[in-house]
């Protein structure tokens, strides 16, 4: 679409074809009230000269003489009045008249009828009106006979036209006005088109912005109003749809909440049960102790799958808390290292200090996390860069390893994804990064993957003075 | 070796922890509710309790109010992990430490053994600042006088922070000092200590003198 984008706008369009109707409407008006009104104007006068004439040769015939002489048709002619022409034969009246005016075929028609006969001529712009009309003799027995006088008479039709001018001027002012009315009335019209299209749209908006409860009233009975109430359905239906999913996935969540609360019970008991366990495992039988032993281990995975699920499941359900504090991400992370007995197989690029206000814990599973990671699936070296942004802590985990497969990337932060089938029995609960994503927005940060030249690269972008709902911490 | 009473509601989880506590040699009591628990603690007098906050009946922080307001019988919550609820609740109603579920039993131990270790570092004799003395031989705090009751963690407190008037502990040093946890302690443990230590030895806890507030960073001995 090339077209210019006001003359797309419904209101412009309305606009457009109202004025053009209007002056298409207005130049057929003008055209024909002019023309028929012209026409009626020029017959009248017309009639009103022929009677004129009619009834002045009427009154002066009987006092004529037959054949006449010049002087009774010079008589004749100045009954008629100037611009006329009086002829009998070769005889013609005197004061003579433009008779150049007079057509032969005027003179034709007169002199072979026995009526009055009229003709239209325009010379040199003017417009005339020709009479012509033989006189009859009319006999005591009361036939007429032409008596071989005709007489001719021009009237000057400028006045008339003038009058026809002044109608068609008039007709043309008043359509003049009725063009700013007509744009007047195009605008209301298309106001009162354009609002409730104006409110779906704005309804529509809301709607896709996610404010399922919009709604627009609908007015009147009109396409429009069905068209709201169609929208209005729709939306009804989605927010049902989404009511119905939202509550599902709210199950599924408190589901996943309940089952890993059910089995915090039974794991405390092996959990304490099993270091018994451990500790009289030297004096079994070999199979005996491998099995003790399995138990033992798996108990412990176990325990972190509970643990790690219940964490996810306080981020679903919006309970996890930040508690940030003052602190050296520097020194979090150092302690992090050193606590995990991490500290030689990991190379520290950080400044001396990073100062900030952060949720200890919670990076301290994130580095944790990322560290750990980088050591089972990488390569040594693995380095931990720490750099202070003006706004940000920037912590940036890379291994020397082959990096992760492109396939994996998008997936990587998917709770329980698991990058091939081979490594699905790594210590890891599958939640490890998930969680370690969350606990990165719940800084108001965030945590990404990528592959660089030779290994994996995990960077941790934190606020340093992130929003916290209150602040418990001083007191 | 410690005299404990473990007050947990389910059976095994009860059984399995008493094996293993006294695998560490402890001598524990069990009670399976709230109100057994306090009839076992009046008659047993241990010298720590570990309980359970989820109980039927009486809960545990009303169990754990009870036993802080008939003396300084330090209290170790088992709570949910994390569960900031069950933290603030429990450290509120007046429990020394916590540790969560499912409890590893070497952790807990080490957590008892810290919790029940009263003095720290050198027993310089005896310290006096204005009206509080503080004798960290015989392990005696008195005010005006009169000694004043505190439990081996509030004790410990504030011979940690008296040690060195003047100079600031962070929540973190405190934690590994006092309550010796060595990585990512919770520092609300601190706070309410610190709370209810001032409700003792300050005659305005919100306007303390002896143990202030230094905003951003930790806590500081005087100067008085």
């Amino acid at each position: 679409m090339t077209r210019r984008p006001w003359l797309r706008g419904l209101r412009a369009r309305l606009l457009v074809a109202f004025v053009l109707v209007t002056v298409l409407g207005a130049v057929a008006a003008v055209w024909s009230s002019a023309g028929s009104a012209g026409g009626a104007l020029v017959t009248s006068y017309q009639r009103q000269v022929t009677r004129t004439i009619g009834d002045q040769i009427g009154a002066i015939a009987p006092q004529l003489t037959y054949p006449p002489d010049q002087g009774a048709l010079d008589r004749l002619r100045a009954t008629v009045g100037a611009n006329a022409l009086v002829v009998y034969g070769d005889l013609r009246s005197a004061d003579g008249v433009d008779t150049g005016l007079i057509t032969d075929e005027l003179r034709l028609a007169v002199r072979t009828g026995d009526r009055l006969v009229t003709q239209r001529t325009v010379v040199d712009g003017e417009p005339w009106l020709l009479v012509g009309t033989p006189v009859m003799i009319t006999a005591s027995d009361g036939t007429r006979t032409p008596s071989g006088i005709e007489v001719y008479a021009v009237r000057d039709l400028t006045g008339v036209e003038r009058e026809i001018d002044g109608l068609t001027r008039s007709a043309i002012t008043t359509a003049a006005w009725a063009l700013p009315l007509s744009g007047l009335a195009a605008l209301l019209a298309a106001g009162s088109v354009l609002r409730p299209v104006r409110e779906l749209r704005d309804t529509a908006g809301r709607l896709a912005a996610g404010d399922l409860d919009a709604r627009s009233p609908p007015q009147g009975a009109d396409e429009l109003a069905e068209l709201t109430v169609t929208v209005n359905e729709m939306a009804e239906s989605v927010q049902t749809s989404m009511a119905e999913m939202e509550r599902m996935r709210a199950d599924a969540r408190r589901f996943a909440a309940d089952v890993s609360h059910e089995l915090r019970t039974p794991l405390s008991t092996l959990t304490a049960v099993v270091e018994v366990l451990a500790d009289t495992t030297d004096g079994m039988e070999p199979d005996a102790r491998e099995s003790a032993r399995m138990a033992i281990t798996e108990t412990h995975r176990l325990v972190r799958l509970v643990e790690d699920l219940m964490e996810v499941s306080r981020f679903d359900a919006g309970t996890a808390r930040l508690r940030v504090e003052e602190a050296d991400a520097v020194g979090a992370v150092r302690d992090s290292l050193r606590a995990r007995g991490w500290w030689d197989r990991v190379e520290l690029v950080a400044p001396e200090e990073v100062p900030a206000r952060l949720d200890r814990r919670r990076l301290d599973v994130v580095v944790a996390n990322l560290v750990g990671n980088a050591l089972r699936h990488g390569e040594p070296p693995v380095r931990v860069h720490v750099s202070a942004l003006p706004e940000q802590v920037r912590i940036a985990v890379t291994d020397s390893g082959p990096g992760l497969p492109e396939h994996v990337v998008p997936h990587v932060f998917d709770r329980f994804y698991k990058a091939d089938a081979a490594r699905t029995r790594t210590p890891g609960s599958g939640l490890g990064l998930a969680i370690a994503l969350e606990n990165a927005r719940l800084h108001g940060g965030d945590l990404t993957a990528e592959n660089t030249d030779h290994g994996a690269r995990f960077v941790l972008r934190l606020p340093r003075d992130p929003e916290e709902p209150g602040d418990p911490e001083e007191r | 070796m410690a005299a404990i009473l473990l007050i947990e509601d389910d059976a095994l989880v009860r059984r399995g922890l008493e094996l293993a506590l006294h695998r560490h040699g402890h001598d524990v009591r069990t009670a399976d509710t709230g109100e057994a628990g306090l009839r076992e603690f009046q008659a047993f007098e241990p010298d720590l309790v570990v309980l359970d906050l989820m109980l039927p009946g009486m809960d545990g922080f009303a169990v754990c109010r009870r036993i802080r307001a008939s003396g300084e019988v330090p209290v170790i919550m088992l709570t949910a992990r994390g569960d900031d609820f069950d933290v603030v609740g429990g450290l509120e109603a007046g429990a020394d430490d916590y540790v969560v579920k499912p409890a590893k039993p070497t952790v807990l131990d080490a957590r008892i053994r810290a919790v029940l270790r009263r003095g720290t570092g050198t027993r310089d004799g005896v310290r006096v600042h204005r009206d509080l003395r503080i004798d960290t031989a015989a392990l005696m705090v008195s005010l005006h006088g009169e000694p004043v009751r505190l439990t081996p963690t509030e004790l410990r407190l504030l011979l940690t922070l008296s040690r060195a008037s003047g100079r600031v502990f962070s929540r973190q040093q405190l934690l590994e000092e006092v309550w010796e946890q060595s990585y990512i302690g919770d520092s609300r443990l601190v706070d309410n200590c610190v709370q209810r230590l001032r409700a003792k030895i300050e005659a305005d806890p919100a306007a303390p003198e002896y143990v202030q507030t230094v905003r951003g960073f930790g806590y500081r001995f005087g100067p008085v």
